[in-house]
């Protein structure tokens, strides 16, 4: 039964984790611990004792539904399984293997590395999301990287709505020694856009980041508005914003398709990033959305400190989540 | 995509219902259905059990099988669960008692704390008549605390001075102290976004907690969290012990199982939803109307709400007496759009109502945008006073004169006119049905789009008979119009000014 893993005693399982900066592949395990200790924890206590029967696929399904991966991929996934191991004896670790291995195989096409050096001078990015996804953070952590490989980097922060984003892109610029371009909140998003792009070509800005306010993709009306930044955009440098991003919290359920599904429509989103990972949740929608989309994943957030934006790396996301060997 | 919860549910039991007589089996496979559009909706996989397991026992007895309508009875069943599960109707901030009363918010970064922070010291200051002051104990994100300033300043409510260098549990003390000498009723502290599994941050909350000893300790959380809501909730619960949840975004298009899953793990009631950017997007939690949504029931309660707010009483008045009289000009409709669009405008109405979540859909398709509603009051706002009392009046060359003074064509006035005369026949004929004046007319019928509304029965404020008749769905590219009835010119139409958007200062101020 789902309730008796061991895992739902939440002072568990990250008590052995330590926090010290490894790689990336251990503090991304790290992050994903309590889930992959879910999951996999919850696979032992199934198949130590039990055949691979419609009892046990069932209860696999739940724990694959219980990572977010949503009901449907869960199902295909269980089908999957069903048919290559029905009614043979299978050890946990096969389990896990396999798991890992559909799930890496699910996301192999979507991991991509966010190319800035196109030739575009300068390479415009576009930050787009929901309300408190984590943009703003992680243009930081982009601007920072940005810096750290010799690049010019300049951020226009664009998210001219809520109380304070602006200092707070600020601060971001003032760290990692970048110009940040600012208007008055309530200002025109769009309008400042263009500014910063006059600026960043005048300067011969390497990396241009454009912030904006979050939104929900519901929201018809500031979807509109976000097309008109991208309108402005457009017109005055003609392919920018060369990459749209998309920043989605790792905690959001389903509808995080939903929201790639508006974003990727209305704004044109070419490639998404994963925030928040190295919480409690385990972000499994992804693996549904790559299902679904053929969007790149660029980056994925594991932490609040400058180094924790990694590459995405499928092969390491698959086996953290299942915590597979 | 995915249908919302309310459409996958209304799917399900439209079949049911078409059956007529149900077998054991037909109910199992539509609760299997259910199953799979909780899940869908983000409710947490042990609620979703637990629940299905009440509903099942329930839907398989005589009670259902028996039933004349068992599609309405396995509704009526996992509506009550449902609300049973979400908990009883909306208990309120418990701040009875000596001042100052701390209020502590706590939750994952990105949840809205602040915002929500700064929505509930605007409605203790203005409902409750308290003197609020809010402290920022955010000492992580950058500029968290200006967040708060600033949020304080728009709203006239005092902050907490910002010293940098002190810890959370120093900001803490001194708010308490700051509060209890300058006679404040209430000070909330809004606290930095922490993991439920960081052990250093869940600490400083601890002692936080302790020193501020908070009349409410509210866990903030987005409605569209998924299966983590579980462990969030009972996290915090366990190591802070809260009092409530505010469940924010409650405007998006998730379907809400959050909800449903933090209520069941914690047992701590949801006092409070978010439902928009504005600083009065703060609204009670009613369990019944959150479980009549999920199930296509609409949220009737809330929409009549809406409208008593929004609507002036003594026009309201006015207008029911002139429909009763089978008058009804220009400038009453022209009244109407603008209540229209102050309620949040079509789509946040259809959204609420009973099974218009269909039609809804339909709008969307159509390419119906509030926008329209806009347009309309701009064609009526360039007629003369003559005019909007007399429609009658407007000949061909007048009609020129409206299109060229609004930026619209002759086509699109003669379709408000139009509009215009199918409204107010349909109200003459209203008028002399119900000598109330308040009746609801048919919604469907009047917005020229077929089928029939369910549940329309109830009572709603004359303002609300409101279709946009055979608008057609409106062509890109809109040029300039002059200014709507308040006098406040509205700007070339931009497609950033739907009506919904909220981010205009002097909407927020209204």
């Amino acid at each position: 039964m789902a309730d008796d893993h061991p895992d739902r005693d939440p002072s568990e399982g990250e008590t052995g984790e330590d926090k010290k900066k490894g790689g990336w592949f251990k503090r991304l395990r790290a992050g994903l611990g309590r889930s992959a200790a879910n999951l996999g924890g919850g696979i032992t206590g199934i198949f130590t004792k039990a055949k691979l029967d419609d009892d046990t696929l069932e209860e696999l399904e739940d724990l694959l539904i219980s990572a977010d991966l949503g009901p449907a991929v869960a199902a295909r996934v269980t089908e999957k399984l069903a048919k290559e191991r029905y009614d043979k004896e299978v050890s946990p670790d096969e389990v896990r293997a396999v798991l890992a291995e559909q799930v890496a195989q699910i996301l192999d096409g979507v991991a991509a590395p966010l190319d800035v050096e196109r030739g575009h001078r300068p390479h415009v990015i576009l930050m787009v999301g929901v309300n408190g996804t984590g943009k703003t953070t992680t243009i930081g952590k982009l601007a920072s990287k940005f810096r750290a490989e010799g690049k010019s980097v300049m951020l226009a922060a664009g998210d001219t709505f809520r109380a304070a984003a602006v200092e707070q892109l600020a601060v971001w610029g003032e760290r990692v020694g970048c110009p940040v371009v600012t208007t008055k909140l309530e200002g025109d998003a769009a309008g400042l856009a263009y500014d910063a792009l006059v600026r960043a070509e005048a300067e011969g800005i390497d990396v241009l980041m454009i912030d904006t306010a979050g939104r929900l993709q519901n929201k018809a009306a500031l979807m509109d508005e976000l097309s008109k930044v991208i309108r402005v955009v457009t017109k005055k440098l003609g392919q920018a914003p060369h990459d749209t991003l998309l920043v989605l919290d790792a905690t959001t359920g389903q509808n995080a398709v939903q929201q790639i599904d508006v974003f990727k429509d209305q704004a044109g989103v070419t490639g998404l990033v994963m925030t928040k990972l190295d919480g409690s949740a385990r972000g499994g929608v992804l693996v549904a959305a790559a299902e679904k989309f053929d969007l790149p994943v660029h980056f994925v957030g594991v932490g609040e400190g400058v180094d924790d934006l990694q590459p995405f790396d499928p092969q390491a996301f698959a086996k953290a989540l299942v915590d597979a060997v | 995509m995915f249908d919302s919860l309310s459409d996958k549910l209304g799917a399900i039991f439209d079949g049911l219902q078409k059956r007529g007589a149900l077998k054991e089996a037909d109910v199992t496979a539509a609760l299997r259905e259910v199953r799979v559009a909780l899940l869908e909706a983000d409710v947490a996989l042990p609620v979703v059990k637990d629940l299905m397991g009440r509903v099942k026992a329930r839907a398989v007895g005589a009670e259902v099988l028996r039933s004349v309508t068992p599609g309405q009875q396995v509704i009526k069943i996992v509506h009550d669960e449902l609300k049973e599960t979400l908990g009883s109707d909306g208990q309120g901030l418990n701040i009875h008692r000596a001042p100052p009363v701390p209020i502590l918010m706590v939750g994952l970064q990105g949840s809205g704390k602040t915002t929500t922070s700064a929505k509930i010291a605007k409605r203790l200051t203005e409902r409750d008549k308290q003197k609020v002051l809010m402290a920022s104990l955010d000492t992580r994100r950058p500029a968290a605390m200006e967040q708060l300033k600033t949020l304080g300043e728009q709203n006239q409510i005092a902050t907490l001075p910002i010293v940098e260098g002190q810890t959370a549990a120093d900001i803490a003390k001194r708010a308490l102290q700051a509060a209890k000498l300058q006679g404040f009723d209430v000070v909330i502290l809004d606290t930095a976004g922490r993991m439920a599994i960081d052990e250093d941050l869940m600490a400083e909350v601890e002692q936080v907690r302790r020193i501020a000893d908070p009349a409410e300790t509210l866990l903030v959380a987005d409605s569209l969290t998924g299966q983590d809501a579980v462990t969030t909730a009972k996290t915090f619960d366990e190591r802070v012990g809260i009092t409530g949840v505010v469940l924010t975004r409650m405007d998006g298009d998730g379907r809400g199982g959050a909800a449903l899953s933090m209520r069941a793990v914690t047992g701590k009631p949801i006092k409070l939803v978010g439902v928009g950017e504005k600083a009065d997007a703060l609204e009670d939690f009613h369990p019944e109307r959150i479980a009549g949504r999920i199930l296509g029931m609409g949220d009737i309660v809330s929409l009549v709400e809406k409208a008593q707010e929004t609507f002036e009483q003594e026009k309201a008045e006015r207008l029911a007496r002139k429909m009763q009289k089978g008058r009804f000009d220009l400038d009453d409709l022209s009244t109407q759009l603008q209540q229209m669009r102050k309620m949040g405008g079509m789509k946040s109405l259809m959204g609420m109502m009973p099974g218009m979540g269909k039609l809804q859909k339909q709008m969307d398709e159509a390419g119906f945008d509030d926008r329209m509603i806009r347009r309309q009051e701009a064609i009526i706002s360039s007629m003369t006073p003559q005019e909007r009392r007399a429609p009658d009046l407007m000949n061909a060359s007048r009609k020129r004169r409206v299109a060229a003074g609004c930026g619209l064509t002759v086509q699109e006035v003669n379709r408000l006119l139009k509009m215009h005369k199918q409204m107010s026949g349909m109200m003459k004929r209203m008028g002399k049905a119900s000598k109330r004046g308040g009746g609801m007319p048919n919604m469907a019928a009047l917005m020229g789009m077929g089928g029939a509304a369910p549940g329309m029965g109830a009572k709603l404020p004359p303002g609300m008979g409101l279709g946009p008749g055979a608008m057609g769905p409106g062509g890109p590219g809109m040029p300039g119009l002059p200014g709507d009835g308040d006098g406040d010119g509205l700007p070339p139409l931009p497609p950033t000014g739907g009506a919904g958007s909220g981010r205009k200062p002097k909407r927020r101020k209204k």
